[in-house]
């Protein structure tokens, strides 16, 4: 097949175009496998400048900054406000062991999302720390975990109906639950009923980070064998916490990842958003007649493993296993329901169009 | 009237000197020949340092080859009462200490039916002392009513928890309540005090009767009186317990190690510890007739006003007017299905009439 090449001017112009578009060959049928990129040697002959895509994502991360929703899970008074205060270093999660603590322990477990906007080195966060006041705490606790698991699900179903509209929106707000921190609370003996029944129901949905709330009352002994013996009745009761074995991508990610799981997991947390002065330096920590806890010192607990798990290494991966794991089976288990269609119900057909 | 001659241990030359101030010294010699026995009930959710506290306070170890279930366990159980007696003895004084111990408190899902098997065991006894009391042989009566409840609050809560006031409130007319707050090198001193002012508000609010340190006696001295001061405002106390010897400012003291310092567990500064075996102890005989003189009388005057009819009478009953209900029921199902029986045959005949009148128009 031969190309006409035209430079011809005018009113010409468009039939040549039109000719032309009747010899461009089809696009040839994409393959349904992707193919193996032929092992191109990189061995260019000079720089290319490839590798500024990271810096051009770096500068586009900046501009529009991210979300993270971390929901916190646990009894009351295991110190969940102040780990996140702590986490974060601002007072994001109001306490509710304040000097003057009026509301009571609400009757029935009550989810509250509050939203804030950090920022650091020029890179906006928007967090939203979500407090689920009301849980394990009272007489009777059975199927307090369903309002949790219920929001978790709303917040896939929001995500969902953003997706299958034809006039998406250009960045869908997320606010589906990235990360879950459950609060272990430190008896020395082992999980309570409670917590192997919340973690078995929602360790599926969400990712769940179980966490060792007050870790200063147990001394170093008793605080490994409590971490073995929560591991083991992890592993008995076939409850996967975050990383989850089965999403590790290659060796390396598993290799690191092994190292938590078996060794640092569940994180023996200690927090404080009290500053005290320890050789000279000014440090946040819990000052004891018997000495002074300091928090991000790692013989003292482990809030500095925590801290860089959730924040430095690992947020990425939190919010890309949310999105492609837990939400791709809420979506999946919903069209399937929906016989194979997207969702419709009928607030979608009179605000949106959706392209059904 | 003529003086008796003074007795054999005092001074025969004091005048006016009769000799029945010994006789105090003749009932400590008896007690102390007999023994003291004492019933403590400790209740709590597990892993808040119950054991630990027990064996801290009597310096021995109740609990020797214990295995802590998992939780997939817990689950399944309900709650146990699990009594261990142990004979303390001390300069020649016996003490034979019952501990009885509740595992399986507050661990459940559903705590709801959590408190009913520790009620009827602590009735179980007041109604057992009520039987040899009334019974023909009263010399041997053993008293294994519950004297003293050392009851758990959690360190790591607010305050106190719904199950803690449903719990509390059940009991505080049965028996004496001792709140406790244990694994208390948890919390600095301000949060201490936070914590007990919060608890001794929430108990006034909801109306439970604890255990009140009888105040001292006008004619003891100073020292006591101080001491009981001192304990008084201290309730609910903040105790760490610990068996294990640590080596602290060159002395072996009984703490716990951590790598910023040592708890130690007899320093008062670091915890209530010693306020807590000083009351249990010099008001152990005073937490005794308590029990003896309230808990026990109002039991006795409830059983008695029933008339003696046992619990399991009552049930009997209940039972006879199920089954009369039942018989009820059945004759009035009879009558039922003859009525309709009735008005059976009255429709047949009748359609037999409407059928001839149809029969006529046809």
């Amino acid at each position: 097949m031969t190309w006409i090449f035209g430079s011809t001017k005018g009113s010409a112009d468009n039939k040549i175009e039109a000719a032309m578009s009747e010899l461009v060959p089809e696009p040839r049928q994409k393959p349904a496998v992707p193919m193996k990129p032929v092992g191109i040697n990189s061995n260019l002959l000079g720089y290319i400048g490839i590798d500024t895509i990271i810096e051009q994502m770096r500068k586009k991360t900046m501009k529009t900054g991210f979300d993270f929703n971390i929901m916190v899970v646990g009894q009351s008074g295991l110190g969940k406000s102040t780990l996140v205060n702590t986490l974060f270093k601002s007072q994001v999660s109001r306490k509710s062991s304040g000097w003057n603590r009026e509301e009571k322990i609400p009757k029935t477990v009550e989810i509250k999302a509050i939203g804030h906007v950090i920022e650091e080195g020029g890179v906006k966060m928007k967090l939203t720390v979500i407090d689920t006041p009301g849980f394990g705490d009272q007489i009777n606790n059975e199927n307090c975990w369903e309002p949790i698991e219920k929001y978790i699900n709303e917040q896939y179903e929001k995500f969902l109906k953003e997706e299958v509209n034809i006039a998406r929106k250009k960045r869908i707000p997320d606010t589906r639950v990235h990360c879950c921190l459950y609060f272990i609370s430190p008896t020395g003996h082992s999980l309570r009923p409670l917590d192997l029944e919340f973690m078995k129901h929602l360790s599926k949905v969400v990712n769940i980070i179980p966490v060792i709330a007050k870790a200063d009352t147990m001394t170093l002994e008793e605080k490994t064998e409590f971490k073995q013996r929560v591991r083991k009745e992890l592993e008995v009761n076939g409850i996967e916490f975050y990383p989850q074995k089965e999403f590790d991508e290659d060796l390396e990610d598993k290799t690191e990842n092994d190292k938590i799981r078996q060794e640092s997991m569940p994180f023996a947390v200690v927090g404080s958003d009290k500053e005290y002065q320890v050789n000279g330096k000014r440090i946040l920590g819990r000052k004891t007649p018997w000495g002074v806890i300091e928090v991000e010192n790692l013989n003292h607990c482990e809030f500095a493993l925590l801290r860089d798990f959730v924040i430095r290494t690992h947020l990425q991966d939190l919010k890309e296993v949310t999105h492609n794991i837990h939400y791709e089976t809420y979506r999946a288990k919903r069209l399937n329901d929906n016989g194979g269609l997207p969702p419709v119900t009928a607030e979608t057909e009179e605000n949106h169009e959706s392209n059904l | 009237m003529a003086k008796q001659p003074p007795a054999q241990f005092t001074n025969p030359e004091t005048p006016g000197y009769v000799g029945f101030a010994n006789l105090p010294n003749q009932v400590h010699r008896k007690s102390v020949k007999k023994g003291f026995e004492f019933t403590l009930m400790v209740v709590g959710e597990s892993g808040l340092g119950k054991s630990t506290l027990i064996n801290s306070l009597f310096l021995t170890d109740l609990y020797p080859e214990r295995i802590i279930p998992g939780a997939a366990e817990k689950i399944e159980r309900t709650v146990q009462i699990e009594a261990s007696t142990v004979e303390i003895e001390e300069r020649g004084v016996k003490l034979r200490l019952t501990v009885v111990d509740t595992p399986g408190y507050g661990d459940a899902i559903n705590c709801r039916d959590c408190f009913k098997t520790i009620i009827s065991y602590i009735d179980e006894q007041f109604e057992r002392y009520l039987h040899d009391e009334s019974g023909l042989n009263r010399r041997h009566i053993v008293d294994n009513r519950v004297h003293c409840c050392f009851y758990f609050i959690s360190p790591f809560g607010h305050g106190l928890k719904p199950l803690d006031v449903e719990f509390m409130k059940a009991i505080h007319n049965k028996v004496n309540i001792v709140p406790v707050i244990a694994k208390a090198d948890t919390l600095t001193l301000k949060e201490r005090e936070r914590l007990k002012k919060r608890i001794l508000d929430e108990i006034e609010q909801h109306g439970i009767k604890i255990y009140h340190l009888p105040d001292a006696e006008s004619d003891e001295d100073e020292d006591f009186k101080e001491q009981t001061k001192l304990l008084k405002v201290s309730i609910p106390f903040c105790v760490v317990g610990s068996n294990q010897l640590i080596e602290a400012k060159g002395k072996k003291v009984r703490g716990r190690l951590y790598p910023w310092g040592v708890v130690e567990v007899e320093n008062p500064e670091h915890n209530d510890f010693l306020k807590l075996r000083t009351m249990l102890i010099t008001h152990m005989q005073d937490l005794q007739e308590v029990t003896q003189d309230l808990h026990y009388e109002n039991f006795r005057s409830e059983r008695l006003k029933r008339g003696g009819r046992k619990i399991e009478d009552e049930e009997v009953n209940k039972d006879q007017i199920l089954q009369e209900k039942e018989a009820e029921l059945r004759r009035m199902q009879e009558m039922i299905a003859r009525m309709q029986a009735q008005m059976q045959i009255q429709m047949q005949g009748g359609e037999g009439d409407s059928s001839a009148v149809h029969g006529h128009h046809v």
